[in-house]
């Protein structure tokens, strides 16, 4: 096919430097994209047989497209400060922790704290995740198409969280100013975290949320907004006995 | 840390390579726990045998004559097959009870590790290739085993802390956690006649479910009971003669990943454990939820 005639993914498709991790180390992929520097031409990469490994493409800081070909297992893409990481399968534990910068694509399901403490950049699980989804983000967007097991947000500090399915219990305990976009049922609401209005300017930004992560056939209008109540932010001289 | 994996299957074409398969996925799980590992693998079961696995630290000095001696005693045949520091004493269904007993007269450094018809557990100090090499684990056949490879946090690392515990015939359990009221449940076992022989958490664990289900429970509903019972961290894998359950904690901090297809249904801590078995890539993989019950059975 004349290059004139590809897409440009297939174009960064054919260019991309493969590693195989049955073949070669977890040790040299990380270290071959932190040797990255900006303006190199190696901007797309393929990942095959992950097979579970941990820390997969972990505290890449450059505007790189991944390609991670099967499931990973703790740790994936945590710190990630601008790459573009997609894992074409499930991931473990902790996926995308403390995440800067970039975009993250898990195809299948996230395991427990995904997109945990993140400050940045978006987060997208197209399957569901498990508990503690985005545990003390800081400024992350999160978009889970699927479900999202409990504790999810707890200590929410900023950022967005979308969830096209349901949340388990206590979602968003102890929260701050993080915003949670939840679609489904609840099962239920964690310490100062209650529904709140959906005003003009959060469908507007949850409508930016889901067109950047893809999502199409569900209006920003059929989810319920959660949030702080704000009740614990100071202290409260009624509450002296319990401590 | 800890590793856990459980295996059971489906597909009797499996069945001789049950060994191998639970070998492989319990040293793919090697850093998650270098102090000692174990596995459980249940034979077919057996009407007219039972199985007592036992361990010493002497094997050359416990076991010489030990089948003979052990015959007398009782007055039934007894077979005796050494593997390493453990071996499988094969006798009549209604003689364990009195086996186990001369056995402690007779070999008092003698440990048992489980006992029953279906069921051999191995168990030792050290990473789980060098465990699964000594007992030739990859060997065995069977239709379903556990497996465990441990760090140390609750008790000493030695052979009698090493998992699966054993505390009821054909029961044993894996388990990946630490348990913060095992002295209290330990004391309330013991008041209804159960024994113990460590002072490990995990093994109050295993006695609770023996304990639940020689009261009339079955696997599920024991499982169910560790939900209330039970305070601390758990993912538990537990495994009797003819089933396999798993079960987590409502906080369900420890992690757990199930794969199922036509042919089996198997367990492991982390989805390393389950890449090298057949078919994964179209299984079913899932997340066990917290504080749910998962059990089958032949």
């Amino acid at each position: 096919m004349p290059a004139t005639t590809m897409s440009k993914a297939e174009r960064d498709q054919s260019h991309a430097r493969v590693f195989d991790l049955s073949q070669q180390s977890l040790r040299e992929l990380n270290q071959a994209l932190h040797k990255l520097t900006s303006g190199s031409n190696e901007t797309a990469w393929e990942v095959l047989n992950p097979k579970g490994s941990h820390s997969v493409a972990v505290g890449v800081d450059q505007l790189v497209s991944i390609d991670v070909r099967g499931s990973v297992g703790y740790y994936c893409a945590g710190m990630n400060d601008g790459a573009a990481i997609t894992v074409h399968g499930s991931a473990g534990p902790g996926v995308g922790e403390n995440m800067m910068s970039g975009s993250i694509v898990i195809k299948g399901d996230a395991s427990q704290y995904a997109g945990a403490t993140g400050r940045g950049g978006l987060l997208v699980i197209e399957g569901n995740a498990s508990s503690r989804c985005g545990i003390s983000m800081k400024g992350i967007d999160i978009v889970v198409h699927g479900n999202i097991g409990h504790m999810s947000a707890f200590m929410a500090q900023s950022g967005n969280l979308v969830v096209l399915g349901d949340a388990g219990d206590a979602l968003g305990d102890s929260i701050y100013e993080a915003r949670l976009f939840v679609r489904g049922k609840v099962e239920s609401l964690g310490a100062d975290c209650i529904a709140k209005e959906m005003r003009p300017e959060h469908i507007e930004l949850l409508q930016g949320l889901l067109d950047k992560a893809g999502v199409t056939g569900v209006k920003a209008s059929e989810f319920k907004r959660y949030g702080s109540a704000r009740k614990l932010y100071n202290f409260n001289i009624d509450n002296a006995d319990a401590y | 840390m800890c590793g856990i994996v459980g295996l059971f299957l489906k597909d009797k074409a499996l069945e001789p390579k049950l060994g191998a398969m639970l070998s492989e996925m319990l040293v793919s799980l090697s850093d998650r726990g270098p102090d000692s590992a174990g596995i459980a693998i249940y034979g077919a079961p057996s009407k007219n045998e039972a199985k007592i696995t036992i361990q010493s630290a002497k094997p050359e000095h416990d076991f010489r004559g030990l089948d003979i001696e052990l015959a007398k005693a009782i007055g039934a045949p007894v077979s005796l097959a050494t593997k390493s520091t453990h071996a499988v004493i094969r006798t009549a269904p209604d003689k364990v009870d009195a086996a186990r007993e001369a056995l402690q007269s007779l070999r008092p450094d003698i440990r048992i590790m489980g006992a029953g018809e279906a069921v051999e557990i191995y168990k030792e100090v050290g990473l789980p290739e060098a465990v699964v090499d000594r007992f030739d684990v990859r060997s065995m056949t069977g239709t379903h085993g556990i497996g465990h490879t441990r760090m140390a946090t609750e008790s000493a690392v030695t052979t009698m802390g090493a998992h699966p515990f054993s505390t009821g015939a054909d029961q044993c359990l894996v388990h990946n956690g630490s348990l913060s009221n095992h002295n209290n449940v330990r004391r309330e076992l013991i008041r209804d006649g159960m024994t113990f022989e460590t002072e490990n958490d995990t093994e109050v664990a295993a006695a609770y479910l023996s304990n639940r289900m020689a009261h009339g429970k079955n696997l599920g509903e024991a499982l169910e009971g560790t939900l209330s019972d039970l305070d601390g961290f758990f993912t538990f894998v537990v495994g009797t003669k003819n089933g396999f359950g798993v079960v987590r904690d409502p906080i369900a901090c420890k992690p757990a990943v199930m794969a199922e297809t036509d042919q089996y249904v198997a367990f492991g801590s982390e989805y390393r454990a389950l890449t090298k078995l057949p078919g994964i890539d179209n299984a079913r993989v899932w997340e066990p939820e917290p504080a749910t019950v998962y059990f089958w059975e032949h």
